[in-house]
């Protein structure tokens, strides 16, 4: 309760700093740019993780939906045969309850889909190729159906892209993992970061704590006023990169004229608030690193 | 007021200090003298809480300084103004600054004490040097301000180690009449100095008691040499 409040205190007098408090550490010149320089990168590839991580994340729910909803049913049959089987199924799936729509690839919408592997003057007439029956449809009962089809049209072979659907959304959901873990490593190098600038600021300053103690400042005050120099240099910098980060995306070419996944890259509506945040950790980081280290190294002082 | 029972300071094996007894009671003024080497450094920083006994005790204010927890000896140093022979100031900060840092630290309002401030930097004179920075000042100058800088919290006590060690005689006697003016306010004094001209130069103006440390104990002591 008591280390709560004492957080709470200095993360108050962090905020409220003191002028005068703020000039007793002198500025050192190389821990400055280290910090700012180590926030801003940071923060920029933590942009870049989010992204990333948000991205994959619409990429397996958009997948998982789509598949979800879609079903294929392929009618193998002789060729006099096949018209009438294709519509027994579409019979048979007009009275399914959960089918929104159902409708038989055409032969040029089947020439569509085979042209990229089989090249485009492709003798559709002389292969033979089951129909392709496309359903659209939620929470359709597809071992009811299959059953049914089985019973009614020889032929026809509901699937409903389980086989490859699963990979897929597990592979999407993988790299959204990967995104988080990707930001909290970045998150623990700027950690780690600001430790070392801070104990380089805090040895090269060790005359000066000894100056503080001796003239009866509390441990509290002379780590207030290093965590704050490098709490703010953190967020200047981690603003920066943020910033860069967010134009960086921003000027992707749009998923709509690319239509590839890295091209969906880019935050959608509110989501572009998200990346806003990362400063405020970046700060929270060094907030907590600096205090951490500088509380660690007072105790070489009487 | 600063008590040591029996106290002792060991380092890698080594006494440097054992079997010390002294009581620096309100108002009084002492010189510690003795040899380099002697221990004179360790006593004081024993007095002032900077080391801790390892053998015996010493109290501060009646608090035996082995239990003092960090920010209570913090808090403490506020009634004990320290002047070191290196003096100790912040270089990027000039002497005004340095001097108000004891305000600063304790969260006093440094405009508020603005007028003590200024009154204080003419008492050890200077006024005319209070927007310079440390190295610029001379070693006497430097000095000054350190005692300045050691009595801007009103403290109870002043611990002074080796103040004239690299100031010229004239300085020193300015010095010393500065600290003898302070005692006669009632405050406690406590010279490390191996300059025994000036502690019989002392003489003239304060009734001070002369602490002799040798072999890492005191070997003699009276009211004067």
């Amino acid at each position: 309760m008591r280390a709560a409040a004492e957080q709470m205190g200095a993360v108050l007098a962090l905020i409220i700093g003191d002028r005068q408090a703020d000039r007793v550490v002198p500025p050192t010149g190389f821990t400055v740019w280290l910090t700012v320089l180590t926030s801003a990168a940071m923060a920029f590839l933590a942009v870049f993780a989010l992204a990333l991580t948000l991205a994959t994340g619409r990429l397996a729910e958009r997948w998982s939906d789509s598949l979800a909803q879609a079903m294929t049913i392929r009618i193998s049959a002789p060729a006099e045969q096949r018209q009438a089987q294709t519509d027994a199924v579409l019979a048979i799936l007009e009275a399914t309850p959960g089918v929104a729509s159902a409708s038989a690839l055409d032969a040029s919408e089947q020439a569509a889909l085979l042209e990229p592997w089989l090249g485009p003057d492709l003798p559709l007439d002389r292969l033979p190729l089951p129909r392709l029956v496309e359903v659209v449809g939620e929470d359709l009962d597809a071992q009811g159906l299959r059953l049914r089809l089985a019973a009614e049209v020889p032929g026809a072979v509901l699937d409903d892209h389980t086989r490859w659907r699963a990979p897929l959304v597990e592979a999407a959901g993988r790299l959204r993992l990967l995104g988080w873990v990707a930001l909290l490593l970045i998150t623990a190098t700027l950690g780690a970061m600001v430790t070392l600038g801070a104990q380089a600021a805090l040895s090269a300053n060790s005359e000066v704590i000894r100056v503080l103690r001796l003239v009866g400042a509390r441990d509290a005050y002379v780590a207030r006023a290093f965590t704050r120099r490098f709490t703010l240099r953190a967020l200047t910098g981690a603003a920066g990169g943020t910033v860069l980060g967010m134009i960086a995306i921003a000027a992707l070419p749009s998923a709509e004229a690319a239509g590839g996944f890295l091209t969906g890259l880019a935050f959608s509506g509110a989501g572009w608030l998200l990346p806003l945040l990362i400063p405020l950790i970046c700060a929270g980081v060094a907030f907590a690193a600096t205090r951490h280290a500088a509380l660690r190294a007072l105790v070489r002082f009487q | 007021m600063i008590e040591l029972k029996g106290a002792g300071y060991s380092y890698g094996g080594g006494d440097i200090l054992g079997g010390i007894d002294l009581t620096l009671s309100p108002g009084s003024f002492h010189f510690l003298t003795g040899p380099s080497g002697a221990g004179k450094t360790t006593l004081l920083k024993l007095c002032y809480g900077d080391l801790k006994p390892s053998a015996g005790v010493v109290e501060l204010f009646g608090r035996d300084s082995r239990s003092m927890g960090r920010d209570t000896l913090a808090t403490l140093r506020q009634s004990i103004g320290v002047v070191h022979q290196d003096c100790r100031f912040l270089d990027h900060l000039p002497i005004r600054e340095n001097l108000a840092l004891p305000l600063t630290v304790t969260g006093r309002n440094v405009a508020a004490a603005a007028e003590s401030l200024e009154q204080l930097i003419a008492w050890v004179g200077l006024s005319h040097r209070a927007h310079a920075r440390p190295p610029e000042l001379s070693g006497g100058e430097r000095q000054r301000a350190a005692l300045a800088r050691a009595i801007i919290m009103d403290p109870d006590v002043i611990i002074a180690d080796e103040p004239t060690g690299n100031i010229d005689w004239e300085m020193s006697q300015r010095l010393l009449t500065l600290l003898a003016e302070l005692n006669r306010l009632g405050k406690t004094i406590l010279v490390a100095t191996h300059d025994l001209a000036l502690i019989r130069a002392a003489k003239a103006q304060v009734s001070a008691r002369v602490l002799r440390l040798a072999g890492g104990r005191i070997q003699a002591a009276g009211s004067d040499l």
